[in-house]
């Protein structure tokens, strides 16, 4: 990711449009770019999306397999989240094991989907003490441009929202859906010069000093936060981001809820 | 944030088990320049965690890829011993620390006058010693102490500490307990000059007024602990003085 370098002229560009307070692609400052998405796309994986936002676009799979609980939580299922940047998505991605941004891009939608209870564990007991649900989500960036964050949030949403358990695979009856309980849905707001701007593609995020991520549960609390890139948030800022946080969510829940 | 328990983490007089009120942060105790090899170096306590911090640079930056013409880079390593914690912790690098590295890097970026020093890696090493609830704040507030140990310019220290949520009160500095059983953790860290948030992150369950009110505590403090390094490297310059003053006479 860092060794892409802007153009001047197109950095100057972005900073006048911004200046007036527009954007390259017309939008408003607080307005994400459109959502498509598809669900049940891959019929080895237990759920599924293939999810746009804009001109970014990832896959989200699930897969759910029997597993043995962790010894403090017995009768409790197990979510893990894994995130990929391949080489495909963009000319910057490297093969190999993940790195740091996938690890933080990973943890973050882990955190909005664990924190918010969006999964009720609970229902995931197959024996207590001795076998449980293990619901693996992996995600992979397939077109980057810009805010992974937020496309990874929603595919993963979609997907376990339409994922089913397969009981019937392990002689368990028949298949259900997961037990879900609400949805978590980020928003991701990055900052350049004093300007704060939801959804940012790929340009938007290179010349941007820093990156907030917020997530919200169905009644407008906040779930999970994140604050990313080198650069600083005010107060001021923190307050904006919030409060579009809760805005923007219940807009992307109407269209993926 | 996720366990449940029956063990009461508020009394219904406002006090926690540690036997602190809601907007009181655990003891601290801050001291800079304890290694001998490292260019600037710090050890924290809050609490029961200990955390020790060495800075070593700017040096040549290796792997030399990494190196940026413009400015140097900042590396940090958050590592957690493998006797930190109650169970023993598998030695190396997770995903966990990955994160804290990458976002404690990213705070201190912001600080140090990385444009002094181009194609130079100024490397922060961050060790867990035992922790207990709040170990990147501390180690966050303990490197920039160590990088102000090095001579490393920078425009301000950064203090950090969390605010969070237990037994739907409202707290300041979550205690081990409070991080297992409680209803949210959000660790902040900022430039204390400026009041600009450089390093935030929140999992847990607040509501916008829940989260304000923490936020005015944490701001509070973290102007505290503040006061508190800038004590620690007053200290730290005054024994250099007396030393040096010694060896003349």
């Amino acid at each position: 990711m860092s060794d892409y370098i802007m153009s001047q002229i197109k950095r100057d560009h972005l900073l006048n449009l911004l200046a007036d307070g527009r954007r390259a692609d017309s939008r408003r400052l607080d307005e994400p770019r459109k959502i498509t998405f598809e669900t049940g796309v891959i019929e080895s994986a237990d759920g599924s999306c293939h999810l746009r936002l804009g001109d970014t676009e990832g896959m989200a799979g699930i897969k759910i397999i029997p597993g043995t609980p962790y010894m403090d939580a017995p009768a409790d299922g197990v979510i893990t989240t894994g995130a990929e940047l391949i080489p495909m998505a963009h000319p910057t991605f490297e093969s190999g094991p993940p790195d740091e941004n996938a690890i933080e891009l990973a943890r973050v939608v882990d955190r909005g989907i664990r924190e918010s209870g969006m999964i009720d564990v609970k229902k995931l007991c197959i024996k207590e003490g001795e076998q449980i649900w293990m619901v693996y989500i992996d995600i992979y960036a397939l077109n980057w441009d810009g805010n992974l964050f937020d496309a990874a949030n929603y595919a993963a949403v979609c997907a376990l929202k339409t994922a089913m358990v397969p009981n019937k695979q392990y002689g368990f009856g028949d298949d259900m859906p997961l037990p879900i309980t609400c949805l978590p849905i980020s928003v991701t707001e990055a900052k350049i010069g004093n300007d704060l701007i939801v959804d940012p593609n790929f340009d938007e995020e290179a010349i941007s000093s820093a990156r907030m991520t917020v997530t919200t549960d169905d009644n407008g609390n906040f779930r999970a936060m994140q604050k990313g890139g080198k650069g600083s948030i005010t107060r001021g800022d923190l307050s904006l981001c919030l409060d579009r946080a809760v805005e923007i969510g219940k807009q992307i829940r109407t269209i993926i809820g | 944030m996720s366990g449940h328990t029956d063990m009461t983490l508020v009394n219904d007089e406002g006090i926690r088990i540690d036997g602190r009120r809601c907007d009181e942060k655990r003891p601290i105790k801050i001291e800079a320049g304890v290694l001998k090899n490292a260019d600037g170096s710090c050890y924290l306590e809050i609490g029961k965690n200990k955390v020790l911090c060495a800075v070593y640079g700017p040096r040549e930056c290796r792997p030399r890829h990494l190196q940026d013409p413009t400015k140097a880079i900042i590396q940090c390593k958050y590592n957690m011993e493998t006797y930190s914690v109650s169970d023993r912790k598998r030695p190396g690098t997770d995903r966990r620390s990955v994160e804290i590295s990458k976002l404690i890097s990213e705070a201190l970026s912001n600080v140090v006058q990385v444009e002094l020093f181009p194609r130079a890696s100024i490397d922060v090493y961050i060790e867990i010693l035992q922790a207990n609830a709040g170990t990147r704040c501390a180690g966050l507030t303990a490197a920039s102490v160590a990088l102000a140990d090095a001579g490393i310019p920078m425009r301000d220290l950064i203090p950090a500490i969390a605010c969070g949520k237990a037994d739907n009160h409202v707290v300041l500095d979550l205690n081990k307990e409070e991080d297992n059983f409680g209803q949210a953790d959000v660790p902040l860290a900022i430039v204390p000059s400026t009041d600009e948030i450089v390093l935030l992150q929140m999992d847990g369950n607040m509501t916008r007024e829940e989260l304000d009110h923490g936020l005015d505590m944490a701001f509070g403090a973290a102007h505290e602990v503040y006061d508190m390094q800038k004590a620690a490297l007053k200290k730290r310059y005054s024994e250099i003085e007396k030393k040096e003053g010694a060896t003349d006479e």
